[in-house]
């Protein structure tokens, strides 16, 4: 039999409704994977009794023909997601050993449809990373390496754990979540797709919070299809967050295959930054050049606020998070720290149980919404955050149906190398995903192709509200004139 | 604009997070970094233009005025690094 861990999730789908093979055995191949790969330290937390189990129940219910549509497929959970009985900390040393008395909607809408849980993946405290190096459970390797060289690479983050696993075949897709960038920048740097959907499509309810207006769960798979399989479960309006959309979820899948003819693709003049790598440049014309070749035609557009997107985010999602964070006080739930009287306990709790990145974040969003502060920095942000989606609009408005953008402004680094001294470094990653959550757009990013040092590039698609299915549609092009891309295996 | 110590020191305690006094020259540079990135948005012009409030255009959804979940004290205390019963311990507040 050929290794069940290399086969894409659509046909493992196949094999397991042919009875080729079973999900416990499917299962059983990936938890062997996650074992000899723990160098990578893509899995905080794993669950092989759990998963042997669920699978078990998937082979019951494929035998009985009552199969969902992820029916025994093995999948991986961002440590962000609450799970029932499952501990969950957001890979921050504040929630300690928390386990939720409660599923996530996201997950359990997974585990409805049959899907098994493997265990639970690394990712930035709280998502607040582009390298997954904030995690209190320490940095997650890329399973792509420069050519020639021994040096482990960032996989990106937030998501980087998500990232990794679906890389290096230790699960078969993943939940993630994508607050700048979160899902496509660790999807770009290790040849994987990833969409993020629009602003209301999945349900927030049961993630750990980051910025509320700008969180949105997605996931990380291996093939354009697979991540249209996989939103297909997790999306869908949920009563319990009421920013979830009450719209039909449509099969995600139908869109793979469909032409694009015709479909206008716009490509902004203001992504074309001062010294980008000549490579990203060149990439970024194939992609145009395969997109034109299916059918559809390219404009120019101008979204003339690009360049504020990231420095209104660094307001925006600052504040949310002080706001948000704030539940993390030493009481209810996590990490107590001794103290003489309350105030002391949340001080000392806080002080010791957020890492840095996490503190200097709630500091500097304390800071933007206090008294005398909130006009000049917060609302000002707000206001450009409504011109940033009103160039979107406009775009729109003049028949664009997607718009065509590199999905990082470079490939994977080394862990430690970037951010050190000044943490806008390390924020400048986001640069060209963090404009699609300020306006709260969908997003895909798509493997396209390697640099010279033989790293994985992406490109990103942006779509119109809810129309994540010309998302598909487009990915699935880019991915077929690119070709696949997998990692020779180190670990 | 950027912030000089004593600033650090009122933000780090509106925040509740305890700063020793060694770390605040480190934090006060890293904070007075961002605030300069930021800083570009001054040049916006934003006169006239409305804050987002929300992302996607949608009305606020309400639910019925009716009791829909509860009886779990047991679970909403089951994290709790202190209890008493149904309580969560803090040290003491009214003297």
């Amino acid at each position: 039999m050929t290794d069940l861990t290399s086969l894409m999730l659509a046909e493992a789908r196949k094999g397991l409704a042919a009875k080729t093979f079973t999900s416990l055995e499917l299962t059983d191949a990936h938890l062997s994977a996650i074992e000899k790969a723990r160098m990578l330290n893509a899995f905080v937390m794993e669950t092989p009794e759990q998963a042997r189990s669920m699978a078990r129940e998937a082979d019951a219910r494929i035998a009985r023909g009552d199969g969902g549509p992820l029916a025994g497929i093995p999948l991986g959970i961002k440590d962000l997601f609450a799970t029932k009985g499952v501990r969950t900390t957001a890979c921050s040393k504040i929630l300690g050993n928390f386990v939720p008395t409660y599923e996530s909607t996201v997950t359990s809408q997974l585990w409805r449809d049959g899907a098994v849980m493997l265990g639970k993946l690394n990712n930035d405290e709280f998502a607040m990373g582009s390298a997954n190096e904030t995690s209190c459970f320490g940095p997650v390797g890329n399973p792509w390496r420069r050519e020639g060289s021994n040096t482990t690479l960032v996989p990106g983050g937030s998501s980087g754990g998500s990232a990794s696993a679906v890389a290096a075949l230790l699960c078969m897709g993943a939940t993630a979540t994508d607050t700048g960038g979160s899902i496509r920048q660790p999807a770009a740097f290790t040849a994987t797709v990833g969409i993020k959907p629009t602003y209301g499509r999945c349900s927030r309810w049961g993630i750990v919070a980051f910025a509320s207006s700008l969180d949105q769960a997605g996931p990380i798979a291996r093939s354009v299809r697979d991540a249209a399989m996989l939103l297909r479960s997790m999306a869908g309006h949920d009563p319990k967050d009421t920013t979830s959309v009450d719209i039909a979820v449509p099969d995600y899948e139908a869109a793979i295959g469909k032409s694009v003819k015709g479909m206008k693709i716009g490509i902004p003049k203001e992504y074309r930054l001062d010294g980008m790598p000549a490579e990203i440049e060149k990439l970024w014309s194939a992609g145009a050049d395969w997109l034109k070749a299916a059918g559809a035609e390219l404009v120019e557009v101008s979204l003339p606020h690009t360049k504020y997107a990231l420095p209104a985010y660094y307001i925006v999602a600052p504040a949310e998070a002080s706001s948000n964070l704030a539940r993390y006080d030493g009481v209810r739930y996590g990490l107590r720290e001794q103290a003489k009287n309350v105030t002391e306990l949340y001080e000392n709790t806080r002080a010791r149980g957020f890492g840095a990145e996490v503190r200097r974040r709630v500091m500097i969003g304390t800071y933007v919404l206090s008294a005398g502060y909130y006009d000049a920095y917060y609302l000002r942000a707000q206001k450009v955050r409504t011109l940033i989606k009103k160039d979107f609009e406009d775009c729109f408005a003049r028949g664009v149906n997607a718009i065509l953008t590199p999905a990082t402004p470079s490939a994977a680094f080394g862990i430690g190398e970037k951010g050190g001294a000044d943490p806008v470094e390390m924020y400048l990653n986001d640069i060209f995903t963090v404009t699609v959550n300020m306006a709260g757009l969908p997003g895909i990013a798509v493997p396209a192709g390697m640099d010279a040092q033989g790293l994985p590039l992406g490109l990103q698609l942006i779509g119109r509200p809810f129309e994540e299915e010309t998302l598909f549609s487009l990915g699935e092009v880019i991915e077929q004139a690119a070709g696949r891309f997998t990692p020779a295996r180190w670990w | 604009m950027s912030v000089d110590a004593a600033t650090v020191r009122r933000i780090a305690h509106l925040a509740r997070i305890a700063v020793s006094e060694d770390e605040v020259p480190h934090l006060q540079g890293e904070l007075n970094a961002m605030l300069d990135f930021v800083e570009q948005l001054s040049e916006v012009n934003v006169e006239g233009v409305e804050p987002m409030t929300s992302v996607t255009p949608m009305q606020m959804k309400k639910r019925q005025d009716v009791v829909d979940d509860g009886g779990i004290a047991d679970q909403i205390v089951a994290n709790a690094p202190a209890t008493e019963g149904h309580f969560f311990l803090v040290p003491k507040v009214v003297e």
